[in-house]
């Protein structure tokens, strides 16, 4: 039977006829997208620090890292800037929600017709700065796809620590360690920052891999006292982490000091390869971790060693002068057992100039490395300063240290802002007494790593920012009160940083039983002979050396404090690592 | 006519580039005048091995393959990718996210839907309704647009959850293209699924043998449209579809027309499954979040997942060994079984113009073929 209804039906459609389209009527009305459209890229090129993690995401491979000019490589950038082909790339938008600085983002810009295929290679804010106007699709701070907090480290609590010189900081447990090890993205940045250039993602990534053997294996490839750095660091290589700009950096020292403390005896793991005795002598001035580490490595390859050392362990100022609450001294013996094993001879309680003469070392040894350090410490500069009880940090440390009994008396002022300063402070709580660090400028200003200056709050140190010393004020030759000035920071018209200049008529008294200066130390160059003296080159108090740490006397090389201005360890493991080619170069010329 | 023309073979070929042929493929046509003796089929016109792709990227990097696995619907792709990694991992999806994967998978089902019917009408002959349906399609790539950022490729559903949440206000501009969509209905009914020419053409037309269709393996409409409730909607709910109100849609005929009306029927279903996520979705997070994708690791172990999408039954078979990459993913598409054996056990005794209609009716994707 004819289906009349059916038949009829679609002529309904008829009506349309009178309509106005739905379309968009191009190129007279344009399409508005929609606020998270996903086009071409946009990238801040002054956010984009050049990580690459945008290239290692693309699965498309579509995003290069290219030079650019006008944009140098600098500490936490690497100069490199991502350049997209969009001819490969799909829109996806992982690179935005990967990038760790949110520098990157997509744009309402869709439109690009061309023959030339070189046209479709696009470097994102160098070639489209208009497009900082459209930019529509950018990362989500409500879900991320990378982990901006750090896996928390556990500590003894402050009001505990005080009690006793036991370690602070616990270290990461395994599963913690993985964890805080997943975070990071492989950018490398941290390899530029850190003195020394250890391998840091690869070790990163093995401890992530489960496989801490060969995060040692890593480590250990320019690293001999990484248990060291893993309590006590700087960590540079934390301060220019991609995590950082977002979030908290990885916590790279933490996570070596777990890959460290994983094995009791390094030996096991490594396995160290000695070459052969290659019949050249080497001594060393100073057991610090520059003369240690340059040391260890030309043991290695042969070179016969003796370390001369004044105090009763080597290990220098991370041995004198850190507290044992921060580097507990089993834990220095256990790196400097693995040296010994090595094959580095070890002298100790031997000051050269006064037990050995620099001569003879010179006379015995084909090269000589110095590694003296910073012991002299910087005079305050005050009135009453003679007095019995003010007293300087590192001397100060180091009876501590050596298991001297020092009395600070109830009261202690220590007068600096640096790592040393809050040591000194945090060590005199420990010995019981109450503790005020009297710094000139801002707390912020201070040149101590935050996590110590948050330690020493924690334990109940008294922090005086903007405070100058203006005299110790004795009675019957001891300290008796400290007189201070308040000051207010003023620009430098410079540009330098602001300068803290007093305040007329703000002035206090702080009764204290000992004052500790801590505002910084120099090298004692006694103990070298006339001649050399007259011949190696030094500047500011620091000898000068070139790249292979060879001083002006080419059979004499140096490094750590008394060389660069850093002054910390991992600087000085630097310098000992690249004294290791020098003398290697000079001796063998290889 | 005489008898030797009559029995005289001729080839056809049908694709790879012929409108009537849903994507890159082609059908050798043995006929003999208008009668197709046998037909065979033959992909390969755009294999870029996917599931191999996969072994090569980062767990990660796998969401923006997987969409490109079916071009009109890659919503059941990421999604069954990321049920798949998230059962292996034991990960928990909030329940918000699995509300918004539930709208975006319904809308995708009725963007399908629109984009079928334009086919199927279109290769019947009827091609004021392509016009409609493609551009009514198109207010819901806008409301994907604005949810994902992408208008057909979404990459939207991950692991954990969904990447962004609902923009402000979109749960209004959803509800005003479902009232318009629901209105348009009637058009489309009156010029497509009451349509005399539609009629004649679809009833009786491509029947498909009841008695063998499971064991056959077809899913979704085809088997639905012959009178057997399967729908993995219902019989293994997903995401949030056990706490909707629903019912599996059935029409009896196994021939085109009853396939076309499984589908009439399920947009209209469609629409409501949408508004009751609308109503019901709950405040909270979308997403919970894993691993840095760089070093994110699957533990060892496998999971296969099942989605009903708008074409059928679609399965993933993930193998993990517990490294930075898959170490298998299989797709199991609804698409190999109606597009390739069922097609081609269909096209005997066939009339040529019947070809393309019967495979519009079957809901053949080629790249989900060669995945």
């Amino acid at each position: 039977m004819m289906n009349i209804k059916g038949a009829l039906v679609p002529f309904s459609a008829l009506k349309f006829l009178g309509k106005k389209p739905h379309t968009v009527r191009y190129p007279i009305e344009k399409k508005d997208t929609a606020q998270r459209y996903r086009g071409f890229h946009f990238n801040d090129l002054e956010e984009c620090i050049g990580c690459g993690t945008c290239s290692t995401i693309c699965q498309n491979d579509a995003i290069d890292m290219i030079q650019l000019d006008g944009i140098e490589a600098a500490k936490g950038d690497s100069g490199l800037r991502p350049r997209v082909d969009n001819g490969r790339c799909c829109w996806c938008g992982l690179c935005v929600d990967m990038c760790p600085t949110g520098s990157l983002s997509l744009t309402d810009q869709y439109l690009h017709t061309s023959p030339d295929p070189d046209s479709y290679l696009l470097i994102p804010g160098k070639d489209n700065p208009e497009m900082k106007e459209h930019i529509s699709f950018v990362k989500s701070d409500s879900e991320p796809l990378l982990q901006f907090d750090r896996v928390p480290m556990r500590e003894l609590d402050g009001a505990e620590r005080v009690k006793s010189f036991a370690e602070v900081v616990l270290g990461y447990m395994q599963e913690e360690a993985r964890a805080e090890a997943t975070r990071c993205v492989d950018c490398a940045l941290c390899v530029t920052a850190c003195p020394d250039h250890m391998h840091i993602p690869e070790y990163i990534g093995a401890i992530a891999d489960a496989d801490d053997a060969k995060a040692l294996k890593y480590i250990y490839d320019n690293n001999p006292l990484p248990e060291m750095c893993g309590k006590v660091c700087t960590r540079q290589c934390e301060t220019v982490c991609a995590i950082g700009h977002l979030g908290e950096p990885i916590a790279i020292r933490w996570l070596k000091r777990f890959a460290t403390e994983q094995f009791p005896d390094p030996a096991a793991i490594l396995n160290p390869v000695i070459a052969e005795p290659n019949g050249k002598k080497v001594g060393i001035v100073g057991g610090g971790p520059a003369g240690l580490s340059a040391g260890y490595y030309l043991a290695l390859r042969g070179f016969e060693v003796t370390i001369y050392e004044a105090l009763p362990k080597m290990g220098g100022m991370t041995y004198a002068g850190i507290p044992k609450y921060r580097f507990p001294e089993d834990s220095l013996d256990k790196q400097i057992g693995y040296m010994e094993k090595v094959g580095v001879k070890m002298v100790n309680n031997t000051r050269v100039g006064k037990d050995i003469s620099f001569e003879t070392i010179r006379k015995e040894n084909d090269a000589v490395f110095i590694g003296i350090g910073f012991h002299i410490p910087y005079t305050l500069g005050l009135t009453g300063e003679e007095l019995e009880n003010s007293i300087q940090a590192v001397d100060f440390l180091r009876d501590v240290n050596l298991g001297k009994s020092v009395d600070v008396g109830k009261k202690v002022v220590v007068i600096g802002g640096g790592n040393v300063a809050i040591d000194a402070a945090r060590v005199s709580r420990r010995l019981g007494a109450e503790v005020t660090i009297l710094y000139r400028r801002r707390v912020q200003d201070m040149p101590a790593d935050w996590e110590e200056i948050e330690g020493a709050e924690d334990e109940g140190v008294h922090i005086v920012p903007q405070g100058i010393p203006l005299e110790v004020i004795g009675n019957n030759g001891k300290v008796k009160s400290i007189k201070y000035g308040m000051a207010e920071m003023v620009a430098d018209d410079k540009g330098g940083r602001p300068r803290p200049v007093l305040i007329e008529g703000d002035e206090h008294i702080l009764e204290v039983d000992t004052v500790i200066g801590a505002i910084g130390q120099e090298a004692d160059y006694s103990f070298l002979p006339k001649d050399v003296m007259d011949e190696l080159k030094i500047e500011r108090g620091r000898m000068v050396v070139n790249e292979l740490k060879q001083t002006s006397i080419p059979d004499i090389f140096a490094g750590g404090d008394s060389v660069n201005r850093t002054a910390d360890a991992i600087s000085a493991i630097a310098d000992g690592v690249k004294a290791v080619e020098g003398i290697t170069h000079f001796l063998l010329d290889e | 006519m005489s008898e030797i023309m009559q029995e005289k073979e001729t080839t056809l070929y049908l694709g790879p580039q012929h409108p009537g042929i849903t994507g890159n493929m082609m059908i050798e046509l043995k006929v003999t005048g208008d009668t197709v003796q046998r037909g065979t089929t033959h992909v390969g016109y755009l294999h870029r091995g996917f599931e191999k792709l996969m072994e090569e990227r980062l767990w990660m990097q796998c969401f923006p393959i997987v969409c490109r696995i079916c071009v009109p619907e890659p919503d059941p792709n990421e999604e069954n990718l990321a049920r798949a990694i998230e059962e292996i991992e034991g990960r928990e999806v909030p329940e918000r996210a699995q509300y918004i994967r539930t709208m975006v998978l319904e809308l995708s089902r009725m963007a399908t839907y629109l984009l079928w019917m334009g086919g199927q009408s279109g290769s019947a002959g009827l091609y004021t309704m392509p016009q409609w349906t493609v551009g009514d399609r198109d207010y819901i790539i806008d409301l994907f647009e604005e949810l994902t950022g992408g208008r057909v490729y979404h990459m939207y559903i991950w692991a954990g959850g969904v990447r962004r949440d609902l923009p402000d206000g979109f749960k209004d501009r959803v509800r005003k293209v479902l009232d318009y969509l629901e209105e348009r209905l009637t058009d489309y009914d009156r010029l497509l699924f009451e349509n005399a020419v539609f009629l004649k053409r679809a009833q009786g037309v491509g029947i498909i043998d009841k008695e063998k269709a499971e064991e056959w393996g077809v899913v979704g409409p085809p088997l639905r449209g012959c009178g057997i409730a399967r729908d993995v909607r219902k019989d293994e709910p997903y995401e949030v579809y056990d706490k909707l109100d629903w019912e599996v849609i059935t029409h009896e005929g196994s021939d085109v027309y009853s396939r076309a009306m499984v589908r009439r029927k399920e947009f209209e279903q469609s629409i409501s499954i949408v508004r009751q996520v609308l109503d019901k979705m709950p405040e909270g997070p979308v997403h919970n979040p894993g691993p840095n994708p760089l070093k994110w690791k699957v533990p060892a172990g496998e999971a296969y997942v099942r989605t009903e999408s708008a074409r059928g039954e679609f399965g993933y078979y993930v193998v993990s060994d517990g490294s930075l990459k898959p170490r298998r993913v299989h797709v199991r598409g609804p698409a190999y079984v109606h597009g390739v054996t069922l097609l081609e056990k269909m096209l005997k005794g066939m009339n040529i113009a019947d070809v393309s209609f019967i495979m519009n009716s079957l809901g053949t994707c080629p790249p989900e073929i060669e995945r």
